[in-house]
């Protein structure tokens, strides 16, 4: 191993280190104000963001324990702009913080984790990751540290997330057993439809259905996003999803190629419960952080619908949604919270008449959430077609139609949102706010990102010569 | 002549209505904008007519190919073929009028023009599009405008009536969705698939996928143009809406339906245009007399012309339904008639409504002595509609029934004498209401006071009236105009049946 390579290899993995130390150092030091470090701290994340794109390398370190190419690089980019966004939303959140420094510290070592999952090439790297990018979440989620419910949550998340891991090591130590390695490219090798490796597949797949919370693993999703903090809310329903979702779609279609006809049934029907269940649920929620739980829910439904198409198409699909995802939810998640912030309102029906109070933030939810919903010009309209479109390849028309009518119904709970900002009448709506510049920014990110991202087919293709075809 | 201005030209007066503040800036702005549209969709129509006299015989003009997502072969394809530009002249007619009638519109001023003019480039896009991706793509441009239209400046049960709008438009195009898809993945271009309406049109698709994907196809732009027993999204829509949205809504938005189903459904799956011909013809017979008599039971103004635009739009999918080309050059024409005669309608009504404020035709009466301008403006709209001769009305339906009588099967012929008869009913609706609230004593003191038409509304009117006239008095310029088009629809589904 050369040092040369070490350093460019695990560049964003080093930058996430450095700052953390970087804040550990300031912690020590002097009392500073909130103010100034969070300028500070949102600083280093765009240094941190801009850095990421700069030369990504092409290789793998330690054995092919650690593994990058230019798509794992892009991969953490998208996490990156995603914690600076969430980062920048939550400015009047944490301006008041006792334990500011201690919230980022956790935070980007949670990306850390998720960095290096999405660069595993081995499980037990792949587990290592996991674990510590889920262990200062259960910490984060519990941050708003006068609130009950937020404990609440937190022991939650703390024992689902725990669970989901058991299943996950077991289905692990079975494939380690009847395959005898744990690195990817040994295990594709000796993977049969025999029953036993089967059953370790299942495992496997159900400690990531918990992670991404597709239905029937979906029941902490909800409590923990409604007693956590909205920021960490936001971080868990994008970043955190996300990268999970990352892992999910390379370990299908390279470790698990060899059991590709199996996983697509359970898809299929893991899929098809997640649409309906997730929009089920979501129609009836008056909270926004659990409507947008459900409804973050059903749009995972749709990405495994992405995902059952072939490799490159479903590769490319899947992270070009994610990608709009991340800018369309942190949108409405923005404007929740801004609001939750400064009112401390988190009902839907305390929504009614915002838009006469506040135009800005009422057209920059609208816009989110009908990028989330499908309709165009919005970016959402391209990423839910091309994952229908990939999941279509297969000539499966029966799940695409099954999955379009269900976009008619996430469509009504996203327009019932529109309705009540429009055009109910509300005797005491939300008074008209003063946002900070720093969140006003990254509003305006979002929807440049979701302006831009669909027409501009450049980011597309890119993805999709990115992906690899196997 | 550049096509992409069509979407252009929209888009930037949409951007420079942000830009301005109040009122009257914001509706000159908008007129200029539709100003300017009218007078590109003439101009292509001029340029048109140029370019087929030097010969160029090409099947679309003026094509402009970009590729948008190469490695889907998703390609920015447009171009014009006479039909195109036959809905292009309508949308351009209906925006500036649109634009006219809501001169005084204080409310969310700014908001209101902005959704109007994103509205218009919704479907300008669409009819220029030769692609099937951007084809769908504007056609869902078109939907959500229309939902805040209804819900924020309706009247009555605005948000019930916007919602059910917005969800039955979004279940047709996920339905289109699913056609389209099977259309993707059951062509073969090179070896690729592909969404270019013009290249799916030359291969062939296996009958199977045909059949299957036929009725999403269908249905689902059917449901835009009203499709029984998928229309009851227009009577509360179109009743909710604001004027200028209710002009837009029957006169644009359902003709994108009918356009789609011409376009997408029975241009690229001819077989099974012709095996489903039967149903097609049943359910628009149903809607034809279902609609009619609907309609006589209504006793409030705009409820009665959104049931007669059920059963006017009957006779639009009807001639498509009948697959011979006058009936289909007959279902064009009825598209481009009922666009502008219904905007009229619902023009004078608006006109009569923001006057009086009242839509129930028991409560009016004795306009034509207080108003006489508005007053005749109803009575034209309402001749037209029952199909009065010198008027567009008569020229459509009659080349409906002509067309549909040229299909020499018994069971059409006896839908086509039914279709027909229902035009009696359209006589007595029509007349009655006509008759009601515009002749006859006045019966309300408070009207006597009231004012005739400012310069706006009576604009608005004449353009209107003078397509309509235009179109009635001599058919021939448009019928010219759409038959190379409708020819290479027969043309394609004549080669269906010589390939069985």
């Amino acid at each position: 191993m050369i040092l040369n390579d070490f350093f460019i290899f695990m560049k964003q993995e080093l930058m996430l280190l450095f700052i953390i130390f970087l804040l550990l150092l300031i912690k020590v030091g002097k009392d500073r104000s909130n103010e100034s470090l969070l300028y500070l701290i949102n600083l280093l994340l765009l240094i941190n963001v801009i850095a990421g794109f700069i030369l990504p390398g092409e290789g793998s370190l330690f054995s092919d324990m650690f593994r990058t190419n230019p798509l794992i690089a892009l991969e953490k980019n998208m996490l990156n702009i995603g914690t600076l966004i969430i980062s920048m939303q939550s400015y009047s959140w944490l301006k008041s913080h006792k334990h500011l420094l201690e919230f980022y510290i956790l935070m980007i070592s949670t990306l850390l984790g998720m960095f290096y999952m999405i660069s595993s090439g081995n499980l037990l790297m792949f587990y290592l990751g996991l674990e510590l990018s889920s262990i200062p979440l259960a910490a984060l989620v519990n941050f708003d540290l006068e609130k009950k419910a937020s404990s609440e949550a937190a022991m939650k998340f703390i024992l689902s997330s725990a669970f989901s891991s058991g299943l996950l090591l077991f289905g692990v130590s079975l494939i380690y057993g009847t395959t005898g390695s744990l690195a990817y490219a040994e295990i594709t090798s000796h993977l049969s439809t025999d029953p036993l490796q089967i059953f370790a597949f299942v495992l496997f797949l159900a400690g990531f259905a918990f992670k991404i919370s597709a239905v029937p693993f979906h029941f902490w999703t909800a409590d923990v996003y409604e007693g956590a903090p909205v920021a960490i809310t936001s971080y868990l329903s994008v970043i955190s999803k996300g990268a999970v979702l990352f892992v999910f779609v390379s370990v299908l279609y390279t470790v698990f190629k060899p059991l590709a006809d199996v996983w697509y049934g359970m898809l299929f029907v893991l899929s098809i419960s997640t649409i309906i269940i997730g929009n089920l649920f979501a129609i009836r929620q008056d909270n926004f952080k659990r409507f947008l739980a459900f409804s973050s829910i059903a749009q995972v439904g749709f990405i495994l619908v992405g995902i059952s198409g072939s490799s490159s198409m479903g590769t490319a699909a899947v992270i070009y949604f994610v990608l709009i995802y991340i800018f369309s939810n942190l949108g409405a998640f923005g404007v929740v919270s801004i609001v939750s912030s400064l009112t401390g309102k988190e009902r839907i029906s305390d929504y009614k008449s915002f838009y006469k109070t506040n135009p800005f933030l009422s057209w920059i939810l609208t816009i989110a959430l009908f990028s989330l919903a499908g309709v165009p010009p919005a970016a959402g309209f391209f990423g839910k077609f091309f994952l229908l479109i990939a999941g279509a390849e297969k000539g499966n028309y029966l799940l695409i139609s099954i999955a379009a009518l269900n976009m008619i119904v996430s469509f009504y709970y996203y327009l019932r949102i529109v309705k009540s900002v429009f055009m109910e009448p509300n005797e005491s709506p939300i008074e008209s706010l003063t946002i900070p510049l720093i969140s006003k920014v990254a509003l305006y990110i979002c929807l440049l990102g979701i302006v831009i991202l669909g027409l501009w087919s450049v980011v597309y293709d890119y993805i999709f010569t990115l992906s690899p075809i196997f | 002549m550049n096509l992409s201005l069509l979407i252009l030209v929209p888009l930037l007066t949409a951007v420079a209505i942000l830009l301005c503040n109040g009122l009257k800036q914001v509706r000159s702005v908008a007129l200029l904008g539709s100003a300017v549209q009218l007078l590109l969709a003439l101009g292509l129509l001029y340029t048109y007519h140029q370019e087929r006299e030097t010969g160029n015989t090409a099947q679309m003009l003026f094509e402009f190919n970009y590729t948008w997502f190469a490695n889907l072969n998703i390609n920015y394809h447009i171009g014009v073929d006479g039909i195109s530009i036959a809905m292009i002249l309508l949308t351009s007619f209906v925006v500036i009028s649109g634009v006219l009638v809501s001169w005084s519109m204080e409310m969310l001023n700014k908001e209101f023009f902005f959704l109007l003019m994103f509205l218009s480039m919704g479907a300008y896009g669409f009819f220029i599009s030769l692609d099937v991706f951007t084809l769908f793509f504007f056609l869902e441009v078109a939907v959500i405008p229309k939902f805040l239209l209804i819900g924020i400046w309706g009247s009555g049960k605005k948000e019930y009536s916007a919602m059910k709008l917005a969800l039955m438009l979004m279940g047709g195009s996920a339905l289109v969705f699913v056609g389209l898809c099977g259309l993707y993945f059951n062509s073969s271009i090179n070896g690729a698939h592909s969404f270019d309406i013009l290249a799916l049109s030359k291969t062939h698709i296996p009958l199977n996928a045909q059949m299957l994907f036929f009725p999403f196809a269908f249905i689902g732009f059917g449901i835009f143009t009203a499709l029984f027993p998928f229309h009851t999204w227009v009577p509360d829509g179109h009743s909710s809406a604001p004027t200028a949205a209710s002009m837009f809504l029957a006169g644009i938005s359902m003709k994108l339906g009918g356009y789609g189903c011409l376009r997408v459904a029975v241009y690229l799956m001819p077989d099974a245009a012709h095996a489903y011909s039967g149903i097609i013809i049943l359910l628009s017979t149903i809607a034809i007399i279902y609609g009619a008599f609907a309609t006589m039971m209504q006793t409030d103004l705009k409820y009665i012309n959104a049931y007669s635009s059920i059963s006017h739009c009957g006779f639009v999918i009807l001639g498509i339904g009948m697959l011979t080309p006058t009936s289909i050059t007959g279902a064009v024409l009825q598209m481009v008639s009922h666009g502008l005669m219904t905007a009229l309608f619902f023009a004078a009504i608006g006109m009569i409504y923001t006057r009086t404020h009242t839509r129930i035709v028991a409560q009016l009466g004795g306009l034509l002595k207080v108003m006489p301008f508005i007053a005749s403006v109803f009575i034209i709209s309402g001749l037209c509609s029952l199909g009065l001769p010198g008027f567009s009305g008569f020229v459509a339906e009659m080349t409906v029934f002509m067309g549909a009588w040229q299909n020499p099967d018994t069971m059409y012929r006896i839908a086509t004498i039914l279709a027909c008869a229902s035009i009696v009913v359209t006589a007595v609706y029509i007349l009655r209401a006509a008759g009601k609230a515009v002749m006859g004593p006045i019966n309300d003191d408070r009207f006597t006071s009231l004012s005739d038409a400012v310069w706006n509304e009576k604009l608005a009117a004449v353009i209107l009236i003078s397509g309509i006239v235009a179109i009635g008095v001599v058919p021939f310029w448009l019928s010219n105009l759409v038959t190379p088009g409708t020819e290479q629809i027969i043309l394609q589904t004549g080669q269906a049946l010589l390939l069985k």
